[in-house]
């Protein structure tokens, strides 16, 4: 279905990441939101809270990380289309209710506009060092969905993104920005609503006597019903049966957990994004997302001067990652050169995937600013060797 | 005459006694008999006193017993 | 001659039972039965509308409830009934959302969002079942458990100071504060069955026996001999100040409807100071869901 108009700021405008990500959020359907301030994100829910009372919906600000992550979440069983936002520390305490999003198959949108850590860490300068706990981050075996914006415009785009996927799959999916990107003032433009795809509520068209909570259609996916509409539905963290009944088996929680799983990572195709360049004749393949994929073009830039045959692979989705893109890729090509800002994580996926078919080589960044483009071209002139 | 009458589900019972000590006009007793979980559920001693208060039913932490108030015949609410 | 047939008096409690789910977990003598005795009878007596009412509970033997009424109910986690129920009552005004859990959900782990709820006003009905312990977990010390109770982390006895919640809610701007026995039950039955209608952050205390835990440590008895006591040592005292209706180990209880008082709830707050600062470019979102073609908002006035 398209877009409700009330939410689209159709036009070109001059934005920041934070800024075009709440756009991104009200175009995509989104009418409440709860959050804590933090920075670098708390730009996003300034702006949501100036304009959602002029579009039909709620912001609230709550105590704590804690509060507005399960916040959204009771929006959602209520009927809206619900987000927060926050970087690292409140990150941090959202793991418990990101763990409840998945258990409990809650469609919601978290925003982390990354920061350097650990701890309070660097507040205002830019990290990609909570990638690893996105995916793994809250208790317990589950697959998500996790986006790595690199440009306003793409902030914007992938929100919206965000939330169909967090509806399509019920899931929470995780927008994993950085402070740069998040910062950074970049034209964007926001078509008209009748342009914008926005993937409905999977709500089901049973009767309350047909209607089973947790039974999964062919995807894997259960469809959904709200509180108020006499269902009279049973929702719970704890592991439960397709009547959404907690069952303490072993047998419930084997079929429970796979099917969490699986639903996310048998997708992976369809839910997988990624720009690709050169990749044919590629020896070299640098692999990079979010922020540090813009310093990784100018490297490979200066490589493919030097004659070097260097392909890019910007992971847009990173989570569930592309196992088996890689996996072919290392079949071909001689290495693998990933810059991330962080020591090292999402390089521990590739050197996995690759196998012992290439190298990686890891550019690691401790954050606080980005990589010198040199840095990156080192890299590849070593892999190249 | 008895006012109401009290009804016992036995297998939920778990013999904790509130029905028994809280009856205002004691129409219960825990039973010498044992449920299927081996607790004493009550049994009515006295059918004549219950007034159909349903403070039994208020009480019971095990959702197994409560009182109504018999409804008269339409015989009766004719006279 | 025409017959009727008239079906056997069924349990008043039955009905709003996932009867599929019985028997419950809560041991014997365990009060959190009762409490939800008296829940259910309030809901027939305040008529409330069964098909927009939800539940919410946090961790622990309370939060159990909400798995065993047959309500749109929701088992969330530990100590953030109330954020979750915040967001479900915003997102859904239509909807009455009652959070039922225990003292250590709510006053512990979950005690920075039950002032702050109650600070904002929010529309919610909180029924706290206080059985002065973490039950769940074995008996550990709570922040409501009274001094010198001996629990399995204080095995020597408790000596720090406890909350007061009736106190404690109302400094932080609860708009009804009552306090019940599990021995009160229609006292208990009319609270809750008053407290639909009150808008704004009601908070109905429980106190209950926890005869596996509390009083069998503390050679108190079982669920019977502590309803005795709760019979023989409560004073209903409404109106009382709730500074002094703190509790220890085993003096007397004060229990009656100490607050009840009016102020603006969250959502009216929002609206008029919407409407003062914006005019007629504020667009409630209640109203905004009646364009999309869902009157129920509209019928309860919540448009105006």
């Amino acid at each position: 279905m398209n877009a409700d108009p009330r939410g689209v700021l159709s036009g070109t405008h001059f934005l920041d990441g934070d800024h075009a990500c709440c756009e991104g959020a009200l175009a995509a359907g989104a009418r409440f939101s709860a959050g804590y301030p933090i920075t670098p994100s708390t730009e996003i829910v300034e702006r949501f809270s100036s304009r959602i009372p002029t579009v039909g919906g709620t912001f609230i600000q709550m105590e704590d990380e804690l509060a507005a992550s399960i916040a959204i979440q009771g929006a959602v069983w209520g009927g809206a289309k619900a987000f927060t936002v926050t970087s690292g520390p409140g990150f941090s305490l959202m793991m418990e209710h990101i763990g409840y999003a998945v258990m409990t198959e809650t469609p919601c949108v978290f925003i982390d506009v990354q920061r350097g850590g650990p701890s309070t860490g660097l507040p205002t300068l830019p990290a990609q060092s909570d990638m690893m706990q996105a995916r793994w981050g809250s208790h317990g075996d589950y697959s998500l969905i996790a986006l790595s914006p690199n440009s306003p415009q793409e902030c914007f785009d992938l929100t919206i993104t965000a939330f169909n996927l967090s509806e399509r799959y019920r899931t929470p999916v995780m927008l994993m920005m950085d402070e740069v990107v998040g910062h950074m003032t970049e034209k964007v433009v926001i078509p008209e609503a009748d342009k914008i795809e926005v993937e409905p509520r999977r709500h089901t068209k049973k009767s309350p006597a047909e209607f089973l909570p947790y039974e999964p259609a062919e995807d894997g996916v259960p469809e959904m019903v709200h509180a108020g509409e006499g269902f009279r539905f049973h929702v719970t963290g704890l592991t439960h049966d397709e009547r959404g009944y907690p069952s303490m088996t072993p047998q419930t929680q084997d079929k429970l957990v796979r099917r969490l799983r699986s639903k996310i990572d048998g997708a992976n195709r369809q839910i997988g994004l990624y720009e690709a360049e050169g990749l044919d004749d590629a020896e070299v393949v640098v692999v990079s997302y979010g922020i540090t994929s813009r310093v990784a073009q100018r490297a490979i830039e200066l490589a493919r001067v030097r004659g070097i045959r260097v392909g890019k692979l910007r992971l847009i989705t990173v989570w569930p990652f592309p196992e088996q893109l890689i996996r072919t890729l290392a079949k071909r090509v001689t290495a693998f050169v990933v810059p991330e800002l962080n020591l090292g994580q999402v390089v521990l996926e590739i050197e996995r995937s690759a196998g012992s078919h290439a190298h990686t080589i890891s550019v690691p960044h401790a954050g606080g600013n980005v990589h010198r483009p040199e840095q990156i071209l080192d890299a590849i002139l070593e892999a190249a060797k | 005459m008895a006012k109401g009458t009290v009804l016992i589900e036995v297998e939920r019972c778990k013999a904790c006694g509130f029905c028994v000590e809280f009856c205002p006009t004691k129409v219960l007793a825990l039973s010498t008999a044992f449920n299927s979980k081996g607790y004493h559920p009550p049994h009515v001693i006295a059918p004549e006193k219950c007034s159909g208060c349903d403070l039994c039913g208020m009480f019971c932490p095990d959702f197994a017993i409560f009182g109504h108030r018999d409804v008269p015949a339409a015989s009766e609410i004719n006279q | 001659m025409s017959v009727t047939t008239i079906a056997p008096p069924a349990n008043p409690v039955e009905r709003f039972l996932r009867t599929d789910r019985m028997p419950h977990i809560w041991c014997p003598g365990c009060g959190i039965g009762t409490t939800v005795n008296c829940f259910t009878r309030a809901l027939i007596d305040a008529k409330i509308d069964l098909d927009h009412l939800a539940i919410v509970s946090g961790i622990g033997c309370s939060g159990r409830v909400a798995g065993y009424v047959r309500l749109d109910s929701f088992h969330t986690t530990h100590g953030r009934a109330i954020p979750f129920a915040t967001g479900l009552k915003l997102a859904n005004p239509k909807l009455q959302v009652v959070v039922y859990s225990g003292d250590g959900d709510l006053a512990a782990i979950g005690g920075n969002h039950l002032i702050h709820a109650a600070r904002r006003n929010v529309d919610l009905k909180v029924i706290c079942v206080n059985n002065l312990i973490y039950a769940m977990t074995g008996g550990q010390t709570a922040p409501t458990t009274p001094g010198q109770v001996v629990t399995s982390t204080n095995p020597y006895g408790t000596f720090d100071t406890s909350f007061n919640l009736p106190h404690l809610v109302e400094a932080a701007g609860a708009v009804y504060v009552a306090r019940w026995t599990t021995y009160h039950v229609r006292q208990l039955s009319r609270a809750i069955a008053e407290i639909f209608q009150k808008p704004g952050f009601s908070f109905i205390e429980i106190i209950s026996p926890c005869p596996t835990l509390y009083q069998r440590r503390n050679k108190m008895g079982d669920g019977l001999d502590t309803m005795k006591y709760y019979k023989e040592k409560s004073k209903v005292k409404n109106g009382a100040p709730t500074s002094e209706v703190g509790l220890d180990k085993q003096g007397e209880i004060i229990v009656g409807k100490f607050v009840d008082r009016a102020r603006p709830d969250y959502r009216e707050l929002m609206v008029n100071q919407m409407h003062e600062s914006l005019g007629s470019r504020f667009i409630d979102p209640v109203a905004a869901e009646c364009e999309e073609g869902e009157p129920q908002g509209c019928e309860e006035g919540l448009c105006s």
